[in-house]
């Protein structure tokens, strides 16, 4: 900064480029407005904006004839999903999966964020961060896919358990929860390793010294620190299984929202709108909770 | 404060929501425009539909009467899965390269797994494909919507040898205006595993009933609905399903419930294809519904998965597919030149072929490989056709023609499969 204004001062004729330069130094806000132009518009045209035409779409319907959306004001969508008993079947299932892979996920993760942040060496950290890193560089969908392997009659699951006289759990409610809780598992891991890492040793060696035994400390000390790192990994989690249909449709044959709004699409987009504006209440929900939690600090 | 933001945001939404309702009325006649006038056409065309649409001074849909230079042109074509092959699939298996060769067209191909993904691919990209095969329960859904533009049949070097008993369809021709250049044709088969299944199956109706203890496999449509209906019409005959296409109140409430009654047994739901090959090949499924490719592509591989397959005694659903323009080409000449090209007797035999199907192109039975292949698909036996329901699109006014009740239509049978999937 120092070096440009003095270049700027010393320079003998002054290029327009400098006085473009020198003339937004003192307009602050329009230097501010040009920076953040392009991310605002792309925030509010392109990513509001198509969230505000799904939340107009769901108040159409659709010619059954020519599968044209009918641009006229209706609630028969809404009036659709309530009735169904299909569509709260489905909202149901879709949450129960992502709150029982989000527990699975915490239970699993914060032992291992624990162990990164606060107990293994300096090298063994970053050997289990590229192995938490690692799965996320492969794409989602070999990932699934490699399940369908893993888990398919007779497959790597079934070889294993064999000597033991067992089985895999086939395909189904089981391994769409096991798919899941490996898919989203390193987004839970990062955040808690985050928030972890954030605690001061000096706090837990406080405790110890105020006479707190280990478990005393976690639960007085760390846990409370470090429950906003959970909730926002929960946050991708619980969102990125709600709103996934890929591996409900590779590992079982039940629906989740996302499947229903997909064969929708096709025919009666309107009602696919209006079933999506369902997880989208579900989130803006789950984040109002975790902002009263206290997610949103450790982010 | 953030909640209070969003509650503002929503009403605003509101508001504009209702505002746009009421301006409606002026944008609703626009979008009807633009589906071709159909009813203006005058009945003339019998069978010799070429020379009917030729008389483009008449009143009606405006069809091209030449078409330009193919030099240069790149055209996207959609189609079902072993229709366009560029040798990506298998070395020796490409009707592309020697077209693009020969035309200095550019093709793509995109394939795609159910009517529906190929509707939704195309409505929601309405100029980014020019050329589409598209079954009957997705054909008149594109007519209807202005997505396709009628054709000139002239212009088709080997439209004269297509069989007649695939022109003048309701599926591929509306009030006389042809709308594309039927390709050929195809039933959905029962395939099982020989060696996991004993004894065989024999019928459409033993696949419904989870009492035989098959894994079972099925097409994940709503279209599939009518193959429960396919079953009814001989085990139910008191509820006189004339065409499973068509089904009133009653009538589609018992396909539901023979659905609902086959769910134990299913495994597996697919569109693609080779998630079926996966299954079948694992034994995860050992009874299914499927095409002849999927069986012959199975046959073929290094450890043959033991497979057979059968038309069953009660009919079966099937494809009569037709190969359609889009309204908004720019590449009209390449569109035109590939479409020919593909139902020209050599290459529809090729298809025919690769994927199991009987060919459109008459002259293709004399150039299949197997010199039996049409004889096996009964390309020219219109008696094996009879009971082969190709896919059609249901409507209210039931498509059987019946018309003192109302019948269900694709929207009603998309919200009842999708119950039935639970």
């Amino acid at each position: 900064m120092t070096t440009a204004a003095t270049t700027v001062g010393a320079g003998p004729g002054r290029s327009p480029a400098r006085r473009a330069a020198a003339w937004l130094h003192r307009h602050r806000w329009l230097r501010l407005g040009l920076l953040l132009l392009l991310p605002l518009l792309w925030l509010g045209v392109v990513y509001l904006g198509s969230l505000f035409f799904l939340f107009i779409n769901a108040f159409w319907s659709t010619d059954p004839f020519t599968s044209q959306v009918v641009r006229e004001f209706t609630l028969d969508n809404f009036e659709t999903l309530l009735s169904g008993a299909v569509y709260r079947t489905v909202t149901i299932r879709t949450i129960a999966f992502a709150v029982a892979v989000t527990a699975t996920c915490i239970v699993l993760a914060y032992p291992i964020a624990f162990y990164m942040a606060k107990v293994a060496s300096v090298r063994m950290r970053g050997v289990l961060a590229v192995a938490v890193l690692m799965p996320l560089w492969a794409s989602y969908l070999i990932k699934a896919y490699s399940w369908r392997l893993i888990l398919s009659d007779g497959g790597v699951l079934d070889w294993l358990l064999a000597p033991f006289g067992l089985k895999g759990p086939g395909f189904g409610d089981i391994a769409m929860w096991l798919v899941f809780t490996y898919l989203w598992l390193p987004y839970m891991i990062l955040p808690i390793y985050a928030g972890l890492e954030r605690i001061p040793d000096s706090l837990l060696e406080a405790s110890a010294d105020l006479g707190g035994h280990a478990w005393t400390t976690f639960r007085r000390v760390i846990l409370p620190m470090s429950t906003p790192a959970v909730i926002a990994g929960s946050i991708f989690t619980f969102a990125l299984t709600l709103g996934d249909y890929i591996v409900p449709g590779l590992v079982s044959t039940s629906q989740f929202i996302g499947n229903v709004i997909v064969i929708n699409v096709a025919q009666d987009l309107p009602l696919a709108a209006a079933y999506s504006l369902v997880p989208l209440a579900i989130i803006l929900i789950y984040l109002v909770v975790a902002r009263r939690l206290g997610a949103f600090n450790a982010l | 404060m953030i909640q209070r933001r969003l509650l503002a945001l929503v009403a605003g939404a509101m508001v504009i929501a209702g505002a746009c309702s009421s301006s409606s009325g002026s944008s609703a006649p626009s979008a009807a425009a633009s589906a071709p006038p159909v009813a203006s056409q005058p009945a003339a065309s019998v069978g010799a539909s070429a020379t009917a649409s030729q008389s483009a001074a008449s009143p009606g849909p405006s069809v091209p009467t030449e078409l330009g230079s193919t030099q240069g042109q790149t055209i996207n074509v959609l189609a079902w899965p072993g229709y366009v092959e560029n040798g990506s699939t298998s070395k020796d298996v490409d009707w592309v390269t020697d077209f693009q060769n020969k035309s200095g067209c550019t093709v793509k191909p995109q394939i795609f797994g159910t009517s529906d993904e190929a509707y939704t691919l195309f409505s929601t990209n309405p100029e980014q494909f020019d050329v589409v095969s598209a079954s009957g329960d997705a054909s008149l859904r594109l007519v209807r919507g202005g997505f396709v533009q009628p054709v000139n049949l002239a212009l088709f070097k080997n439209y004269p040898d297509i069989f007649e008993a695939l022109k003048n369809k309701p599926y591929n021709t509306v009030d006389g205006v042809p709308y594309g250049v039927p390709h050929g044709r195809g039933s959905n088969l029962l395939m099982w595993r020989t060696d996991l299944v004993n004894p065989a199956p024999t019928t459409w109706a033993q696949m419904f009933d989870p009492a035989n203890g098959y894994k079972t496999s099925v097409y994940d449509a709503p279209i599939y609905i009518a193959d429960a209906a396919v079953v009814l019409m001989k085990t139910r005959p008191e509820l006189n399903i004339k065409n499973p296409y068509a089904l009133d109140d009653t009538q589609f409430q018992a396909a539901i419930d023979l659905l609902n009654k086959q769910k134990p047994a299913i495994t597996q739901r697919w569109t693609d294809y080779l998630k079926q090959m996966d299954d079948f090949r694992s034994g995860n499924s050992t009874v299914g519904t499927t095409w002849q490719i999927i069986a012959n592509l199975l046959k073929g591989e290094k450890t043959p998965v033991k497979v057979n397959l059968i038309k069953p005694p009660e009919g079966a659903t099937g494809w009569s597919d037709t190969w359609m323009i889009n309204s908004k080409t720019k590449n009209l000449a390449c569109a035109y030149a590939y479409v020919d090209y593909l139902v020209s007797p050599e290459i529809n035999a090729k298809i025919a072929e690769w994927f199991g199907e009987a060919p459109g192109n008459s002259k293709s039975c004399a150039l299949t490989v197997d010199k039996n292949h049409c004889t096996i698909f009964h390309a020219d036996d219109d008696a094996f056709w009879k009971d082969v329901w190709y896919w059609q699109t249901p409507t209210a006014d039931c498509v059987d023609g019946r018309t003192d009740v109302k019948c269900k239509d694709f929207g009603e049978w998309i919200k009842a499969w999708t119950a039935v999937k639970g």
